[in-house]
C-alpha cells in the first residue's frame, strides 16, 4: 500500500521535458514518421497491435515513437487509448479459410493443395548483419544476402513500392529470399525458373533440413515459373484434410453462445476455450514463448507438429442493426497457427490427433505459435491428461500473460512506500531489541522470532 | 484490467432503408470504399458535384470492432482483439441515406463513403457511382496481383530425400 505524497511538480515536469528531448535524439537527425515506423519496423507494429489487442498500425506507431521503442510501454498507450472509444459492436468472426495467403507452411505435409508459401520470412536467412542496411545503401544494391556477394544478376528488377494497399505493412523485403538464391520478388516471368546450384548444397536454402517423421529430408528451393502462372488456388487448412479422414478432433462446433469476453468481465475461473484463447492473443509473446518451450522440454509434454501456419489479410465485417446486413470494413492481417499433437480415444471413440490453436495480429509466427502450444497444454483436463506443469495451469497463465498488468503490479513497487517502510523500519527496531534482551537474559533456546509478513 | 471502454449509447439511428436484393452488390460497393484511400473516395465524390445538399445524420465517429476469430479456424467464436472503425451516415436531400463502416480512424473517409452510398442507391446514378469507383477496382487489382505473385514467387516443393546412415 502506498500513501499520496505531495510535491516534486517542478521536478516532475522537467522530468518528462528531459524525456522528450530524450525520445527525440539527436537533432541534427531527421525525426522518425509514423510512415517509417509502420513500413519498415512493421512487426513490432504488429506486436504492439496484438498485445495492446488493438488493431489500428498508425496507432500503434504513435505508440512505438511516444514510448521510445518500449514496446511494452506502448502497449500500454494502445490499452489505455482504446477506453476512450465506443464499442460499435463484435465483428463476423473472420474466416482464415478464405485468407489473402501471404505465407503459408505445412511441417507436416510437403506437398498440399495450395502448395508451401514461404513468404516474407526470416526462416533460411543466415542469421548475419547486413552490412548494406547500415548505410542505407540497400535500396539501390543488388539485393542479394551478404553471403552470395558473387552471384552477379546485375537485371534484376527493382521492387515494387511497399505503400498503401500492402495492407500488412509486410512487403518481402529482398533480404527475406533464402540464400539469395530466389531474385527479388517481380511479376513472374519464365526466365526466372531455376533451381538452387548444386555447387552451394551447404548453405542452408540449399539443404534445409526437416523434421518428418522418419527422419530427416532434405529440400530444393525453386521458383516455380508455371505455378506461377495458375491463379492462387483455394488453400484449404490442414486441419481440414486430417478431418476429411476423421484422424483429427474436430473445431469445438459454434453453438451460437457469444464467447465471453475479458474486457467486459474480469477473469474468472474455471475459463473456458474461447475465453483462454482471448487472453492468449493479447498475451505476452515472451511469457507464451516460454510456456509454449516448456511443454517442448517435458513440463507437460504434448508432442506438437505445426500443422499449419498462415498469414494473410483476412475481411472483417461487422452486422449493422440499421442495415440488416454485415458491412465489410476492410482487411486486416493476421497469423494463425494450427498445431497437431497426439492422441485421444476412447471406448467408443477411435484414437485422434488432437489440436492447438493460435491466431494473432499481424505477422507474428513465434507468438501464434506460443500460443498454440499453450492452448493445447491448457486443454489437459478435457482429454483426460494428468496435470503436473505450469502450462497446464490456467489460472497460472491466464493471470500472469498480460504484460500490461504485470508491468503494472511489478512497477509499482518503485512508487513512493515511504509510511509503509516506516511501519517496517519501526518493527525491525522493535524485533531487533527484543533480540537482545533475550540474549541478554541468557535464555538457553533462540526463541522464534515472530514471523511478519511484509506489506504489499 | 484498465477501465472497459464505454459501451456506445444508441443515438438517434438513421433511418433503416428497406432490405433489398441488392444489398450484397452493396456489401460489394462497401467493401470498396473500406479499401479506397480517402483522396480516391473524394475524387469519386466530386464527379457528382454539384452535389444535392448532404444532411449528417451521424457526422463521422470513431469507435471499436471487437474482431473474432473461431476456434481452430472454424469452430466457436472468440474474441481476438479490437480494431478502430470509423461510420457515418447522411442524408442527401430529396434522395437516400447512406451509411459507412470502415476501419481505421478516417472521418473524411467514412463521410466520403457514406454520400457514395447514398448516390448509389438512386437507380439513375448507380451505374456512374459504379464507373466511379473502376480507379479503385484498378488499383486494387494490380497490388493483389503484385503481391500474389510475390507470395508465388516464393512457393517451395520441398524433396525427401533419404537418410545416409539408414
Amino acid at each position: 500500500m502506498y500513501v499520496a505524497v505531495k510535491g516534486g511538480e517542478a521536478a516532475i515536469r522537467n522530468a518528462h521535458a528531459l524525456l522528450a528531448q530524450r525520445r527525440r535524439g539527436d537533432a541534427s537527425v531527421p525525426e522518425i514518421g509514423l510512415d517509417q515506423i509502420t513500413g519498415q519496423l512493421s512487426l513490432a507494429v504488429d506486436r504492439v497491435m496484438a498485445e495492446g489487442s488493438l488493431y489500428d498500425r498508425e496507432l500503434a506507431a504513435l505508440a512505438i515513437k511516444q514510448a521510445r521503442g518500449d514496446l511494452i510501454e506502448a502497449i500500454f498507450l494502445a490499452r489505455a487509448f482504446r477506453t476512450t472509444l465506443p464499442r460499435f459492436g463484435a465483428s463476423v468472426p473472420v474466416d482464415t479459410g478464405a485468407m489473402r495467403v501471404r505465407r503459408r507452411i505445412s511441417a507436416t505435409f510437403k506437398d498440399l493443395p495450395g502448395g508451401q508459401v514461404l513468404g516474407p520470412t526470416f526462416d533460411y536467412t543466415h542469421r548475419l548483419l547486413d552490412e548494406r542496411l547500415a548505410t542505407q545503401a540497400g535500396d539501390d544494391a543488388d539485393r542479394t544476402a551478404a553471403e552470395t556477394t558473387t552471384s552477379a544478376r546485375p537485371n534484376v528488377p527493382p521492387l515494387p513500392p511497399a505503400g498503401e494497399g500492402w495492407g500488412g505493412g509486410t512487403a518481402p523485403t529482398p533480404d527475406a529470399s533464402p540464400a539469395g538464391e530466389i531474385p527479388a520478388p517481380s511479376l513472374p516471368s519464365s526466365d526466372r525458373t531455376r533451381l538452387l546450384p548444386s555447387s552451394t548444397p551447404e548453405t542452408e536454402a540449399g539443404n534445409i533440413r526437416l523434421r518428418s517423421g522418419r527422419g530427416f529430408t532434405g529440400a530444393r528451393v525453386h521458383t516455380s515459373g508455371e505455378a506461377a502462372e495458375a491463379p492462387a488456388g483455394p488453400m484449404p487448412r490442414v486441419t481440414d484434410l486430417l478431418g476429411d479422414e476423421g484422424l483429427i478432433e474436430p473445431a469445438p462446433a459454434d453453438d451460437g453462445t457469444p464467447p465471453r469476453d475479458l474486457t467486459r468481465e474480469p477473469l474468472s475461473f474455471p475459463a473456458d476455450r474461447p475465453l483462454r484463447l482471448q487472453a492468449l492473443a493479447r498475451g505476452d509473446e515472451g511469457f507464451l514463448l516460454a510456456l509454449g518451450y516448456s511443454t517442448q522440454r517435458g513440463y507437460a509434454r504434448t508432442h506438437p507438429f505445426v500443422g499449419e501456419i498462415r498469414f494473410g489479410e483476412v475481411e472483417v465485417s461487422l452486422h449493422a442493426e440499421e442495415l440488416g446486413f454485415a458491412v465489410p470494413l476492410g482487411e486486416i492481417s493476421v497469423t494463425e497457427c494450427q498445431s497437431v499433437n497426439q492422441f485421444k480415444g476412447s471406448a467408443t471413440q477411435p484414437p485422434q490427433f488432437t489440436r492447438g490453436y493460435g491466431l494473432v495480429f499481424g505477422q507474428l509466427e513465434r507468438k501464434a505459435m506460443s500460443m498454440a502450444l499453450v492452448d493445447r497444454s491448457l486443454r489437459f483436463a478435457e482429454l483426460g491428461e494428468e496435470k503436473s506443469a505450469p502450462a497446464q495451469d490456467e489460472e497460472f497463465v491466464l493471470s500472469h500473460c498480460d504484460n500490461v498488468q504485470a508491468t503494472g503490479f511489478v512497477e509499482h513497487l518503485k512508487l513512493p512506500h515511504y509510511v509503509d517502510f516506516q511501519a517496517e523500519l519501526d518493527l525491525i527496531r522493535r524485533m531487533r531489541a527484543e533480540h537482545a534482551a533475550e540474549a541478554e537474559a541468557q535464555a538457553p533456546d533462540v526463541a522464534e522470532a515472530p514471523h511478519k509478513e511484509a506489506a504489499e | 484490467m484498465g477501465p472497459d471502454a464505454p459501451v456506445s449509447e444508441p443515438k438517434t439511428p438513421p433511418p433503416v432503408p428497406e432490405a433489398t436484393a441488392d444489398s450484397t452488390e452493396r456489401q460489394a460497393m462497401m467493401a470498396l470504399y473500406a479499401r479506397a484511400t480517402r483522396a480516391e473516395l473524394e475524387a469519386a465524390v466530386e464527379r457528382f458535384s454539384p452535389l444535392p445538399q448532404v444532411r449528417k445524420l451521424r457526422p463521422p465517429e470513431a469507435g471499436l470492432v471487437m474482431v473474432q476469430g473461431r476456434t481452430g479456424g472454424d469452430g466457436a467464436p472468440f474474441n481476438m482483439g479490437e480494431a478502430t472503425v470509423t461510420r457515418a451516415a447522411v442524408q442527401l436531400e430529396g434522395g437516400a441515406t447512406g451509411v459507412s463502416y470502415m476501419l481505421g480512424r478516417a472521418p473524411e473517409k467514412a463521410e466520403a463513403a457514406a454520400i457514395l452510398d447514398a448516390l448509389w442507391q438512386d437507380p439513375a446514378l448507380k451505374l456512374a457511382v459504379n464507373d466511379a469507383l473502376a480507379p479503385i477496382r484498378r488499383r486494387l487489382a494490380a497490388e493483389e496481383a503484385t503481391a500474389a505473385a510475390e507470395a508465388e514467387a516464393t512457393k517451395v516443393n520441398f524433396f525427401t530425400m533419404t537418410r545416409g546412415e539408414d
